[in-house]
């Protein structure tokens, strides 16, 4: 299976996450799935002239390739020109060569949440970048690409996102088109693979006794629970960052730091301090999204009365001040 | 003369493209265009201060972390706050861990490649070197590969994940480090030691670290079998230590409280044939941004602290989005090598006394700090004191201004806040690849790179030098744009 991969309007850090594949190093977990670059802009030997000759047999059909990846939102500005990114030696708009490759590709992937959705521009007022999404402008469907547009296989865009994309979710994609295909099943509504889609942050999180407890964090570095007071948006954001760790064993949770969606349209923009939880009345207004809220309310109350000390005093230290209690002999 | 277009011009981070005038075989001019713009210092403006630390690891996803030190940096002295022991060592093993892997990733994926060409067939060191450094496929890019995840693994624990962690904050760390964590850190950075003892240098990382001088380096490559001395015979038989020369003038904001911060010139009166210099004290008041050839609204040089970024994309005589800022009105290299250079490295000094800056002693600068930085980090480690505080709590005014300076893989990385009404009322952001392909300022001086490539062999049949020197400096065209 064949991978054509262009980066524009992003950070890189994607590619640079997808090389932080584990357990195998990346070149060989996809070499011997039968998966292979026909040209990567960080990785591959070919440059100026030879790539640009590649990337035109590609778009007019003469050079077949199977899965088009584009890392980075699609900067159509200013007033509409592309010139905030013309593809080096090109000439042309980044955006151009997406839109025509689209079209050869059997499967478009859009890697990344500013790829999928537009990133921090398309979520900031006015646009300043006139920045799209792929098939998306934030949350509403559209994008560079349109609401109708299907790749040859059928498929609207793949949309891995995560900011950055965790490299499981590229790899597993991946391989699994190189496996068996993919089927529109397989996607949630907003085209993320089901895969990682239906689960939640907070599935998994280590932080869950105090969460159970409302138990929570009241300062950076607190080993508490993070949704009450510092941001945390792991209740309703769609990844399963806590069951596939993160560079080894980590993820946002573990490193001591809020849950910011990053895998939902629109996490640029969410309206309060991405490090506060904003509420109302004293109850924070983000609660899960398929909870009663007056249930949610009631269970904190009853919660919070029931925590136990060692709970509550751990929550507010970086480090177990209270040890779990063991179990005296013969009783 | 012909004029050249090479791009894109891949195996750096972002887009780049160079264009070359070219006479008798030679580059006589050089422009470098940063064709990727990300108006990330327009994108801040209105934010919440805080919101920075989110924000601005986004500009980068190879120095996210970098980016998050500085703007940490700026909120801290904006919140007249100091992180406590613990904290600082934290930061300084997060920093640590991705610049050092930077200059892997920069050695085994962006540059070696370009070794293994065709056009150096017949050369002694060609075959080995395509068998190893061949893109992909090479059979060094696994390995380099697994070092580098399994070092990254440090910020699994130290940092959540990477890139775009939110752990660094202007009080410290979000992530107070266990007993057991402390153990099994120390464990993987045993590891990354293994790997670059056996397979980058064949020596141990003391050994490589005493290395004073060029000679010193020439008789401890020759004969060894490992990676970096690979390296050392295609750079000397290509005479790579004589190629790629810029301005000499370096600039260090310094590092971890190991390398000094400092500008390093060349004394005005030469003295024989050694380029001999002087470190002059940082004074951050020298220095500012030219848009002359960039795609922005025309000024006069601006200081950071009253920059500003509008941009005028049909601008006549611009070729880039990159700003040029400059050092007392004067061009200067910033990375590893000036960061060497500066802290009185002597392996770096006298490889710039003897030839200036080059090709190779870019790569021999990064190497140096492979070398000594990974037992700093262990001492960083067995310094933490796990059980006291990692992070200060911050509160921000909600007015005033502040400036953030860190090094970065790639050099000097500055943030210039300014904060009103407790929202950002101005971000201005100096990334390394901003120093170092810089445009031509308003009285016509070239950057950094610019003048690298003066001199250098380009055109029909010419060898791939010019690869080598714009690679050696491992841009980041994506911060350079931010």
């Amino acid at each position: 299976m064949r991978v054509l991969w262009l980066q524009s309007g992003g950070c890189g850090g994607c590619t640079q996450s997808l090389l932080c594949s584990e357990p195998r190093p990346l070149f060989d977990e996809l070499r011997d799935a039968g998966i292979e670059f026909v040209w990567h802009p960080a990785l591959s030997l070919a440059s100026g002239a030879d790539v640009l000759r590649v990337l035109e047999d590609c778009a007019e059909g003469w050079l077949a390739f199977d899965v088009l990846c584009v890392e980075g939102a699609m900067l159509l500005g200013p007033n509409g020109s592309g010139k905030f990114h013309l593809m080096a030696g090109s000439g042309r708009p980044l955006s151009e060569w997406v839109a025509r490759l689209a079209r050869r590709a059997r499967w478009v992937f859009a890697i990344g949440s500013c790829t999928a959705y537009g990133g921090l521009s398309a979520n900031t007022p006015g646009n300043p970048l006139e920045a799209r999404g792929l098939q998306y402008d934030t949350n509403t469907p559209g994008g560079l690409l349109g609401a109708d547009f299907r790749s040859a296989s059928g498929l609207p865009v793949v949309n891995l996102a995560g900011c950055p994309t965790h490299p499981g979710w590229v790899v597993d994609t991946l391989e699994k088109l190189a496996l068996e295909g993919l089927a529109v099943s397989y996607l949630d509504e907003l085209g993320r693979p089901l895969f990682y889609a239906d689960q939640l942050v907070h599935h998994g999180c280590a932080r869950n006794e105090y969460y159970e407890f409302k138990a929570s964090a009241k300062k950076h570095s607190d080993l508490g629970c993070l949704m009450e007071n510092l941001g945390c948006k792991g209740t309703q954001a769609h990844a399963d960052c806590n069951q596939r760790p993160w560079n080894g064993a980590g993820s946002c949770l573990r490193g001591g730091y809020a849950c910011i969606a990053c895998t939902e349209p629109g996490f640029e923009s969410p309206g309060h301090a991405f490090q506060e939880t904003p509420k109302l009345a004293g109850i924070p207004i983000g609660l899960p999204t398929d909870m009663p809220k007056a249930w949610f309310v009631a269970l904190a109350a009853l919660s919070k009365s029931a925590t136990p000390k060692r709970v509550r005093e751990n929550s507010e230290a970086d480090h177990t001040v209270v040890r779990p209690a063991v179990k005296k002999a013969g009783k | 003369m012909t004029r050249i277009v090479l791009g894109p011009f891949n195996r750096v981070e972002g887009d780049l493209e160079v264009s070359l005038d070219v006479e008798a075989g030679q580059v006589a001019a050089a422009r470098i265009n940063s064709p990727l713009f990300r108006g990330f210092e327009q994108l801040l403006v209105g934010r919440v201060p805080e919101d920075a630390l989110t924000i601005v690891p986004r500009i980068c996803g190879i120095c996210s972390v970098s980016q998050s030190a500085a703007a940490a940096a700026a909120l801290a002295e904006l919140a007249g706050v100091a992180p406590p022991p613990n904290g600082i060592l934290a930061q300084h093993l997060v920093m640590a861990t991705e610049n050092l892997a930077d200059h892997l990733t920069h050695f085994y994926l962006f540059f070696m490649p370009d070794f293994a060409r065709a056009e150096y067939a017949g050369r002694a060191w060609h075959g080995d070197i395509a068998a190893r450094f061949t893109a992909i496929k090479g059979s060094a890019a696994s390995p380099a590969l697994q070092a580098r995840a399994r070092f990254f693994n440090l910020t699994g624990f130290l940092a959540g994940r990477w890139p775009h962690t939110l752990a660094l904050q202007p009080g410290g760390s979000t992530k107070a480090m266990t007993p057991a964590e402390r153990i099994r850190i120390l464990a993987l950075l045993r590891e990354f030691r293994g790997f670059l003892e056996t397979v980058l240098l064949g020596d141990t990382l003391e050994a490589f670290s005493a290395l004073a001088s060029e000679d010193a380096l020439s008789a401890w490559a020759a004969g060894r079998r490992a990676d970096f001395p690979l390296f050392l015979q295609a750079a000397t038989d290509l005479a790579l230590e004589k190629t790629g020369r810029a301005t000499d003038r370096f600039l260090s904001y310094g590092a971890y409280g190991l390398f000094a911060q400092g500008l390093w010139q060349p004394n005005t009166i030469p003295q024989g044939d050694f380029l001999r210099g002087a470190v002059d004290r940082l004074n951050t008041a020298k220095i500012t941004e030219d848009t002359r050839h960039a795609w922005l609204a025309d000024s006069a040089p601006r200081p950071p602290a009253q920059g500003e970024t509008i941009v005028d994309a049909d601008k006549a005589d611009a070729y880039t989005w990159c700003k040029a800022p400059r050092y007392g009105g004067q061009v200067v290299e910033t990375g590893a090598l000036a960061r060497q250079v500066v802290a009185g490295n002597r392996l770096a000094r006298d490889l710039v006394e003897r030839h200036g800056a080059s090709v190779t002693a870019r790569v021999v600068a990064r190497t140096i700090e492979l070398a000594a930085v990974v037992p700093a980090m262990e001492n960083w480690v067995r310094a933490i004191v796990p059980g006291e505080l990692f992070c200060t709590p911050a509160k921000m005014p909600e007015s005033g201004e502040s400036v953030g300076l860190v090094e970065a893989a790639r050099g000097s990385l500055g943030h210039w806040l300014s904060v009103k009404r407790g929202r950002i009322e101005r971000y201005q952001i100096i990334a390394p690849t901003t120093w170092n392909f810089s445009p031509r300022d308003s009285t016509g001086q070239p950057g950094p790179l610019e003048q690298a490539l003066v001199g250098v062999p380009a055109g029909e049949g010419a060898p791939p030098t010019v690869q080598h020197v714009v690679r050696s400096f491992d841009p980041c065209m994506v911060c350079t744009v931010h």
